[in-house]
């Protein structure tokens, strides 16, 4: 299996979804990728060439902020609201959802599995 | 959604003048504009931002330009659900 930026290695699809493995790399990423270097996005990835799997490395790292980069990026992001105290950084600080969702119910994906409490009323019960 | 660009920020008029008055001086000025931008000249001041009931203390740092003044002055207190077998609140 081919290897693009490290520790990448997308199997043998065809080359525009193997390239979304990448963080930081989905389908318009990867279709506009395709285009720059003249390669058909239907190709399956294993039978690019090493150069071709060279020349898709370094565009895309010269081009778009990918993998580690990216991820600190958006971490370093998320420290810089939690370190000022504003709002949104008091909600990452907390794990609740930071763009205003409602917490009564649902918000199970930041707020994790659920934890039941004894004698509290369902939401039909409250209505 | 962000803010058309043509208008540019918004600033609350009568708070940056109080601002520009002071030029760096340290008191801190009480403030009700919590939907005022935090604009560059901002830095180094402390505002006192009112949160509806009362004014708290908002120190402005660099990291701070470009957010509202009332980012920084919670209007809720939430500090846990009572505790089943102490049965009071917890304290902070």
């Amino acid at each position: 299996m081919p290897r693009v930026i490290g520790v990448d290695i997308p199997n043998n699809k065809r080359l525009e979804i193997s390239l979304t493995y990448i963080f930081g790399v989905g389908k318009t990423t990867s279709l506009k990728v395709c285009k720059a270097l003249n390669l058909d996005p239907g190709m399956k990835a294993q039978d690019l060439t090493e150069e071709e799997i060279t020349s898709l490395a370094s565009h895309i790292q010269k081009t778009y902020p990918v993998e580690g980069q990216l991820r600190r990026t958006i971490a370093g992001n998320i420290g810089r609201l939690r370190d000022i105290g504003c709002y949104r950084g008091m909600r990452h600080r907390r794990g609740l959802p930071v763009r205003g969702q409602r917490t009564r119910t649902n918000a199970r994906t930041r707020k994790g599995p659920k934890k039941t409490v004894a004698g509290k009323k369902s939401v039909k019960g409250m209505k | 959604m962000g803010r058309s660009i043509k208008k540019g920020p918004f600033v609350d008029p009568k708070l940056a003048k109080k601002v520009a008055a002071m030029g760096a001086g340290r008191s801190p000025i009480k403030t009700w504009a919590r939907r005022s931008t935090i604009p560059p000249d901002f830095i180094g001041h402390t505002f006192m931002v009112h949160n509806g009931k009362q004014h708290i203390k908002v120190n402005v740092t660099e990291d701070m330009v470009g957010h509202k003044l009332g980012e920084f002055s919670a209007t809720r207190t939430f500090r846990g659900h009572t505790n089943k077998k102490e049965g009071q609140k917890k304290g902070r």
